[in-house]
C-alpha cells in the first residue's frame, strides 16, 4: 500500500489503489511454473486453483462484507452436482456446463440471501450452518439424482472446446482451472475496486453506520451473497468436470470449515488471501497425506489458535506488516 | 410563516415499564439552529433514534417536510434528507476519510451498488466528497485510516459523513462530546458555517456553547419536553435553572 | 398403536434431556458474554473420557466418576477461559469461531492419540440396565434415570438462578452488563463461575451420554451441532428455553429416526432453520 502525500489528488490516489502491482503479475506468471517444474503435480495444482477460487468467493462475503458463513460449501456442492448431473445425462460440454452451474448456484444463493440478510452474529452463523447441513442431507437422501454416499458416477465430460481431452496427468485440467480462476479473479478484483466494493467494506467496518448514510444494507448483502454463490458454484463445477465424479464431501460441513481455515490462514479481506491459503493448506495436506486425519487436524487446530492469537490478518497480513516495518526503517 | 422541516406529533416510547419518550411534540422550522438540552437520561439520544428510525416508536408520528415518515426505514429517511451524527464515534475504522465520505456520497447518488465500474472513474462523487472534507478542514488527513485520526478530527468526520447525504435536517448528538473545551469551538464553528438551508438540532451540555450557537432551546427532562423557548427565555426560566442549569460539564 | 408412539416419545424426551445437559451451559454463557464458544462439547467429551478412564483403568463405580467428570470439565474450562477466551471477549464473531473450532480440532487429535478412534465401552450398574414396563410401554431404566437426573438438575438450576444471590447476579449480568457493573457486581467473576458450572454440566452430560450415544474422539464435533441447534432454537440465556428446545429436538430426532429413517438428520435441521426464520432470537430469546 502506498503512503499518499497530502497534496495528492484524491482521484489519482484512488486510481493508484486500483492499479495492478508488479508482484501480482509475478504471482500469475508463477502460476505457470507447475507445467515445467512439477508436471507430476498438475492434478494437485488444478485442485489448488479450484479451491483457491472457492476461497476467493468466501472472501467476498466474509473478508469484504463481514458475513461469517459456516455453510458456504452448499453453493460449491450445488455447482458440482449441477455440472455432474448435466454431464451424466447427456450434456458433457464443459464451458456451458460451468455457466449453467453458476446460474443454478446464483439462484440458490439469491434465495438463501433473502433469509441470510436478516440475520447477524450467532443467528447468522447458525442459519448458514443449518442451510448447509440441510442441503447436505438432501444430497445424501436424493440417491436417485446424486448417487448419495456412493457419489455421482458415470460422468462423461466432453473435450474442452471440442479439442482438449481431460488427460490423466491433469494437463488440461490445470490449464482450464487456471484460466477460469484468472477470469473470475479479474472480475472479483474489479468488483472490489468498484463503488459496490467500497460499500461492502463499509458494511464490514460498521454495520450500524451504513443506514445512517442512506445505505440499504440488506440489498447490498443480497447482491454479494448471490455473486459469491455463483463463484462458488463455478468452483464446484470445475471440480466435478476435472475429477469426473462428485462425492458428498463437495457439499459437506468439512468443506465449509476447511475453506474458512484456508481463507483465514491466507488473510481474509485480501484478494490473494484465499488463493495463498489454499496453496499452503493443500500442499501441506498433500505432503502429510500419510498421517491419520485426526493428527492432521491437530496441526490445523493449533494453527487456527495461533493465527487468531498472533496473526490476526493471516499470512499475507503478517507479510505486509513485516514489509511496512522494513520499509519505514530503511 | 416559514415552512416546517421536521415535526413530531405525540411521540411515545417505552422500555418495559420505563417511559423514555412521553408525548413529544417538536416543530423545527426550516433553517433554524435548535439546541436540545437536559440532564443525562432525559431521553435526548432516544429522541434522535426515534426521529431517524433507529428505534420504532410505540406511538405518534414523525413528519419530514410535510411527509409522514414514521414507518420508513432509517436509510429511507436519510434519502429524504434526514441525517444524524452519533455521540459515540460510529465511523468506519479501516476506511480513510476520503473513502468513507465517498461511500456516503455514492449511497446518496444511488451508485453504491455498481460493481462493474471503477471507483476512481466516479469523478463527480470523489470531487464532492473531497470538497466536504476540505470544508471541514479534513483535506490534508483524508488518506489516513480513520482509526489513526486524532479524536477531534474523528468528530469532524462524523459531521462530514452526515453532510455527504445532503441533509435538509441534521441531528447532531453531542458533536463535541469528549473533545477538550478549547477545541469544541472549532466543531461548532463548522456547524455554524453550514448553509442556511440546513435545519440543525444539536444536543449539547455546555451552556456557553448552547447560548452562542442556538436560536432556540428545547429542554427535556424524564422523557418529556420540559420547556422550550429562546435562549433568553430559557435562561430566565426558574424551573429550568432548578433541574438543569445548576450542574454543568458532567458526563 | 399407542404403546410404540409413547415409547418413541419417551426415548425422544430422554434424548432431549441429554441434549439439555450438554447445552444449558453454552446457552447461559452465550447469553452472558456473547462469546461464541464452539468448544463447549469438547468439555463434554473430556467429562466422558474421565468417566471411561476412572471406570475401566481404576475400577471406580459409575456414580463415583460423575462428580469427577463435572469438576474436571469445569476446571479445564476455567484454564482455557483465563488463558485464551478472555482475550477475545471484544473480538469479532469470526475470531471467536476460529479459536474455539481450533480447540475442538486439537481436542479431537488429543483424544484420538490417547484413546484411539474406537467407541469407548463402559458398563453401567446392573440396576440401570434393562427396562421396566409401564402400561404396556417399555421404558429403558437408564433413560428413566437420565430423565430423573436432568429433572433434578433443572430444578436446582432454576432454583439457583431464581432464588440465590449468585443467580440474581447472573440474571442481572445477562440482562444488562453495564448496569450490572454499575451496581457493583463483579461481572468477570460471575462469568468465570457461570462458565465453569456450564462446562461442568457439559462434562456431566458427556459422562451420562456414553451409554446412549457412545464416545469417540469426534464427540466434540458431532454434538456441537445438536447443542448449537438447541441453543439457537431455545434462545440465549434461557434455561427454560433450552429445556423446551432440547426436548423438541430430541423428539424430532428420535421420531425421524424411527419413522422416516431415509431423511437422516434432515428433520432437525428443518426444525432449526424453520424456528430461526420464524423467530431469529429463538423460541424464548429476548434479544
Amino acid at each position: 500500500m502506498s503512503i499518499a502525500t497530502p497534496t495528492q489528488n484524491p482521484q489519482s490516489y484512488l486510481a493508484a489503489q486500483e492499479r495492478w502491482r508488479p508482484v501480482e503479475i509475478v504471482f500469475w506468471l508463477a502460476a505457470l511454473l507447475p507445467f515445467v517444474l512439477f508436471p507430476d503435480y498438475l492434478t494437485l495444482a488444478s485442485q489448488i486453483a479450484i479451491t483457491g477460487l472457492f476461497a476467493l468467493s468466501l472472501d467476498l462475503i466474509l473478508g469484504y462484507a463481514g458475513i461469517v458463513s459456516l455453510g458456504h460449501a452448499a453453493f460449491f456442492g450445488i455447482g458440482a452436482y449441477t455440472a455432474g448431473v448435466l454431464t451424466k445425462y447427456g450434456w458433457g460440454e464443459p464451458i456451458t456446463g460451468l455457466l449453467i452451474s453458476a446460474a443454478v448456484a446464483a439462484l440458490a444463493g439469491y434465495l438463501s440471501s433473502l433469509v441470510i440478510a436478516r440475520f447477524r452474529h450467532l443467528a447468522l452463523i447458525m442459519i448458514t450452518l443449518g442451510l448447509g447441513l440441510l442441503l447436505h442431507e438432501i444430497a445424501n437422501s436424493a440417491h436417485w439424482l446424486t448417487g448419495g454416499s456412493d457419489g455421482l458416477q458415470g460422468m462423461q465430460v466432453w473435450p474442452l472446446l471440442g479439442m482438449f481431452k481431460f488427460d490423466l496427468y491433469g494437463y488440461t485440467a490445470y490449464t482450464y482451472s487456471l484460466i477460469v480462476l484468472l477470469i473470475v479473479f479479474v472480475m472479483a478484483r474489479r468488483l472490489i475496486h468498484s463503488p459496490f466494493g467500497l460499500a461492502l467494506r463499509g458494511i464490514r467496518e460498521n454495520w450500524t453506520r451504513m443506514p445512517a448514510i442512506g445505505a440499504n444494507r440488506q440489498a447490498h448483502i443480497r447482491k454479494i451473497y448471490t455473486i459469491a454463490a455463483a463463484m462458488a458454484g463455478v468452483a464446484g463445477a470445475l471440480l466435478a468436470q476435472t475429477v469426473g465424479t462428485v462425492s458428498l464431501e463437495a457439499i459437506s460441513f468439512g468443506r465449509s470449515a476447511d475453506v474458512l481455515v484456508m481463507l483465514v490462514l491466507g488473510g481474509a479481506g485480501r484478494l490473494y488471501g484465499g488463493i495463498v491459503g489454499a496453496m499452503i493448506f493443500m500442499i501441506a495436506r498433500d505432503q502429510f497425506s500419510g498421517i491419520a486425519p485426526q493428527y492432521w487436524y491437530f496441526w490445523i487446530g493449533l494453527l487456527l489458535i495461533a493465527v487468531v492469537m498472533l496473526l490476526p490478518n493471516g499470512v499475507l497480513g503478517g507479510l505486509s506488516a513485516l514489509i511496512n516495518r522494513w520499509r519505514s526503517r530503511s | 410563516m416559514s415552512s416546517i422541516a421536521l415535526a413530531t406529533r405525540g411521540l411515545v416510547k417505552n422500555f418495559g415499564s420505563l417511559t423514555v419518550a412521553r408525548d413529544i411534540e417538536i416543530t423545527l422550522p426550516t433553517g433554524v439552529r435548535y439546541a436540545l438540552i437536559g440532564p443525562n437520561g432525559a431521553g435526548k439520544t432516544t429522541l434522535i433514534n426515534l426521529m431517524t428510525g433507529m428505534l420504532p416508536p410505540d406511538g405518534g408520528q414523525i413528519m419530514l417536510g410535510g411527509e409522514d415518515v414514521t414507518v420508513l426505514k432509517p436509510e429511507e429517511r436519510v434519502r429524504r434528507g434526514l441525517a444524524r451524527t452519533f455521540q459515540i464515534n460510529t465511523l468506519f475504522p479501516g476506511l480513510n476519510a476520503l473513502e468513507a465520505v465517498t461511500l456516503a456520497v455514492c449511497e446518496r447518488r444511488q451508485i453504491a451498488g455498481t460493481f462493474w465500474s471503477r471507483l476512481s472513474s466516479e469523478r463527480d462523487a470523489i470531487e464532492e466528497a473531497y470538497d466536504i472534507l476540505k470544508r471541514l478542514r479534513l483535506g490534508d488527513s483524508c488518506y489516513q485510516p480513520t482509526r489513526e485520526l486524532p479524536y477531534g478530527r474523528q468528530r469532524l468526520l462524523e459531521i462530514a459523513l452526515a453532510l455527504a447525504s445532503r441533509p435538509k435536517v441534521l441531528l447532531l448528538d453531542e458533536p463535541a462530546a469528549g473533545v477538550p473545551l478549547e477545541e469544541s469551538g472549532d466543531i461548532f464553528e463548522a456547524v455554524a458555517e453550514l448553509s442556511g438551508d440546513i435545519t440543525v438540532l444539536f444536543i449539547e451540555h455546555d451552556m456557553q456553547v448552547v447560548f452562542r450557537f442556538a436560536s432556540h432551546i428545547i429542554v427535556m427532562v424524564g422523557g418529556a419536553i420540559f420547556a422550550q423557548g429562546s435562549p433568553q427565555e430559557i435562561a430566565a426560566d426558574p424551573r429550568v435553572r432548578e433541574v438543569y442549569l445548576g450542574k454543568r460539564h458532567h458526563g | 398403536m399407542i404403546a410404540p408412539i409413547a415409547g418413541v416419545l419417551f426415548d425422544g424426551i430422554a434424548y432431549g434431556m441429554l441434549l439439555f445437559l450438554l447445552s444449558v451451559g453454552l446457552s447461559v454463557t452465550l447469553g452472558l458474554m456473547n462469546f461464541v464458544n464452539l468448544a463447549h462439547c469438547a468439555f463434554a467429551m473430556l467429562g466422558g473420557y474421565v468417566t471411561v478412564t476412572l471406570m475401566n483403568s481404576y475400577g471406580w463405580p459409575f456414580f463415583a466418576t460423575l462428580p469427577v467428570a463435572f469438576v474436571a470439565a469445569g476446571a479445564a474450562s476455567v484454564v482455557l477461559e483465563r488463558t485464551l477466551y478472555r482475550r477475545l471477549y471484544r473480538a469479532s464473531d469470526l475470531d471467536q469461531v476460529l479459536l474455539t473450532i481450533g480447540i475442538v480440532f486439537v481436542s479431537v487429535a488429543v483424544a484420538a492419540y490417547l484413546y484411539g478412534t474406537t467407541v469407548q465401552p463402559i458398563s453401567v450398574p446392573d440396576y440401570l440396565r434393562g427396562s421396566i414396563s409401564v402400561l404396556g410401554v417399555n421404558l429403558a431404566r437408564y433413560r428413566l434415570f437420565l430423565v430423573l437426573v436432568a429433572a433434578v438438575i433443572t430444578v436446582v438450576l432454576i432454583y439457583g438462578v431464581e432464588h440465590t444471590r449468585f443467580g440474581a447476579q447472573v440474571r442481572a449480568a445477562v440482562d444488562n452488563q453495564r448496569m450490572a457493573r454499575g451496581l457493583g457486581i463483579n461481572v468477570d467473576w460471575t462469568f468465570a463461575v457461570a462458565f465453569a458450572l456450564g462446562s461442568g454440566l457439559a462434562g456431566l452430560g458427556g459422562a451420562l451420554a456414553i451409554e446412549i450415544v457412545g464416545l469417540d474422539p469426534y464427540f466434540g464435533f458431532t454434538y456441537l451441532i445438536f447443542v448449537l441447534i438447541v441453543v439457537s432454537v431455545g434462545g440465549l440465556g434461557s434455561i427454560g428455553g433450552s429445556l423446551a428446545a432440547a426436548i423438541l429436538i430430541g423428539i424430532a430426532d428420535i421420531t425421524g429416526k424411527y419413522y422416516l429413517p431415509d431423511l437422516g438428520a434432515f428433520l432437525i435441521y428443518l426444525v432449526m432453520v424453520g424456528v430461526l426464520m420464524w423467530r431469529p432470537t429463538g423460541l424464548f430469546g429476548r434479544r
